[in-house]
């Protein structure tokens, strides 16, 4: 039941071209910014939005000729759009009265699928009376009760407040897993995308930048937008052996590489110190204070200087530094915390 | 967040207030006029006379069977204007509200150079199947679906753009044809839409004068409605007109009143 989509959707000034290949029982997460492209991707899946171009392929059939209510799919929207005129059963029991089930039957397996979503007691409600982690609860019923052989998620816990979301998270990650079929699921969180999906795919401008499995792409960002996602300072330089030049400075790093590389570092891994400390001159540079915010139980200060770059300090070392914005201070970062990879 | 003084300090200016007035007034007026010179006395007897038993139920059957034949014909053409996307779109939309703004009388003169014993189809109808549609029963509800259907068609046409179509989106996903869309989804959605429609149709039609004499004619028993029986009456015996046209306002009142709550006020 391997998905495998090329998706090609023309409007003016966007375009979306992207392919990608989903196994039965994995989870692809699509991430990206606003704008990217993502959600058509989705309903271009879907059959929601007409492609100009492109096929998508599921278990050897041919999908993107049929209609979206011919497709084997089950789709998670973003605000659920359960029906309001019906209950919580006959939402779930829609789909498979849709697809010829009896009127019994149909309310056999959304009675299941209530009791799996731990919504059993709550069938006969309407969606104004239930609550935003119990309507996404539905709503993922719902999908999956056409047993779908292709599930989509748009922005499944976007809805949701941060507690509510924690939980909710945790348990679409245990249906998840009970999935055999294929999953997309498309968020901007880069949070609900690690704990969620086997594997990332970043799209930006309508084109993948990006793709891995959660810790490849949190350890090595290739895009500027991935990079802050996962919180690290991320430069292209070009390297020889252990040396990359990164403008007009210098750094050593861990890896040994030739060529244009990547080269990033934790912001928890930039010291600041008031004058030029002694040493080595790799990995130092100069820089102007731009901006002082909190980060978590640290704070993150701004730089400013040959390129941007972010440092977290403790608050303690904020007061023995006494950091102002406008002023200059020295930065650097150790060799064994900078991590280069090839461009 | 900052609270917003909901009154605005002064006087409301008189230039708006006075002719808010006149026209509150001139609205109520002929209305009290009419409770005013009712025959009060007179009343229970005069409405328990045959013939005003009769204009009374052939009103009330005539206007909610056109009303059902708007609804049949109405709701899906509305729904055609509304989420079908065919060239002439726009004129279609133009052509279904012309009866909202021809007088009826005009109505009544095309309905009988259409559906008339000599009319384009009304000749092929007496012909094939023997039917003749003017000067019947049958006529005053061609006349009253007529003259009421665009309200209808409008009222349904704004709750169906008024509806989020991504519920439609969510149906078509889980496998609904849009057949089956149309009546578990769309349909439910827009139900206080095609009440409130309902509810404009069947006023109309009960009060429709000019396109039914025209068209039926006004004949006791069989095309007489309530509104030809108060025109009538008016010419002759004046205080039987009040009773009819008391009658009337009863009716339209107690429809309204009963259905305001639940459906035509927005929720």
């Amino acid at each position: 039941m391997t998905m495998r989509a090329h998706l090609v959707v023309h409007r003016p000034a966007f375009t979306l071209d992207i392919s990608l290949e989903v196994a039965p029982g994995e989870v692809v997460a699509l991430l990206g910014p606003n704008g990217a492209g993502k959600t058509t991707a989705l309903r271009a899946l879907a059959g929601l939005t007409a492609m100009s171009g492109g096929e998508i392929v599921l278990d050897g059939h041919r999908l993107h000729t049929l209609a979206a209510e011919q497709r084997p799919i089950g789709m998670v929207f973003q605000d659920y759009l359960l029906f309001p005129h019906l209950s919580a059963l006959d939402n779930v029991a829609f789909g498979p009265r849709c697809r010829g089930a009896s009127k019994a039957e149909a309310r056999r397996t959304a009675a299941a699928l209530l009791e799996r979503v731990g919504l059993a007691g709550h069938a006969a409600s309407r969606p104004r009376q239930l609550s935003g982690g119990q309507a996404q609860r539905v709503a993922l019923a719902r999908a999956l009760a056409v047993e779908p052989k292709l599930l989509l998620l748009d922005e499944p816990l976007a809805a949701l407040d941060a507690h509510t979301r924690l939980e909710i998270r945790s348990q679409l990650r245990r249906h998840l897993a009970g999935f055999d079929g294929a999953t997309v699921l498309v968020t901007h969180d880069p949070l609900d995308a690690m704990v969620l999906a086997d594997r990332l795919i970043v799209i930006e401008h309508g084109a993948i930048v990006q793709q891995g499995t959660p810790a490849e792409v949190a350890r090595r960002p290739r895009t500027d937008y991935v990079a802050r996602l996962v919180g690290l300072n991320l430069y292209r330089g070009v390297a020889d052996g252990t040396r990359v030049k990164v403008g007009e400075l210098l750094f050593s790093s861990s890896d040994r590489l030739e060529g244009p590389v990547f080269v990033a570092f934790s912001p928890a891994a930039v010291a600041l110190y008031r004058t030029r400390p002694d040493g080595s001159p790799r990995n130092l540079w100069q820089a102007t204070i731009d901006g002082i915010e909190r980060h978590g139980d640290n704070v993150r200060v701004h730089l400013d200087g040959p390129f941007a770059a972010f440092s977290d300090i403790t608050p303690a070392a904020l007061a023995d530094l006494d950091l102002t914005p406008g002023q200059e201070v020295w930065a650097s970062v150790k060799a064994t915390e900078t991590h280069a990879y090839p461009a | 967040m900052r609270t917003v003084p909901r009154q605005r300090s002064g006087r409301p200016p008189w230039m708006l207030v006075l002719p808010a007035l006149l026209g509150l007034a001139f609205l109520v007026l002929p209305l009290a006029g009419m409770l005013i010179r009712a025959p009060w006395t007179t009343l229970p007897q005069r409405l328990t006379e045959p013939h005003v038993l009769e204009a009374l139920r052939l009103s009330l059957v005539c206007a909610t069977v056109a009303t059902v034949v708007c609804l049949l014909l109405g709701v899906p053409l509305a729904w055609l204007l509304a989420r079908v996307d065919f060239p002439g779109r726009r004129v279609a939309r133009a052509l279904v509200t012309v009866p909202l703004v021809l007088p009826p009388v005009v109505g009544g003169v095309a309905l009988l150079l259409v559906l008339g014993r000599r009319g384009l189809i009304g000749q092929w109808l007496a012909d094939t199947f023997g039917v003749t549609l003017p000067f019947t029963t049958t006529g005053v509800i061609v006349a009253e679906a007529f003259v009421a259907m665009p309200f209808l068609v409008i009222s349904v046409e704004g709750a169906l753009r008024g509806a989020d179509q991504r519920f439609e989106e969510a149906a078509a996903t889980l496998g609904a044809s849009r057949w089956t869309v149309f009546h578990r989804v769309t349909l439910p959605m827009i139900m206080p839409g095609v009440v409130a429609g309902a509810v404009l149709c069947w006023a109309r039609a009960l009060g429709e004068f000019g396109a039914t004499i025209t068209f039926a004619g006004n004949f006791p028993g069989t095309t007489r409605t309530m509104p030809l029986a108060v025109y009538l009456a008016l010419e002759t015996e004046p205080e039987a007109a009040i009773v009819l046209s008391l009658v009337l306002l009863a009716v339209s009142l107690i429809i309204l009143a009963s259905l305001r709550d639940r459906w035509v006020t927005s929720p």
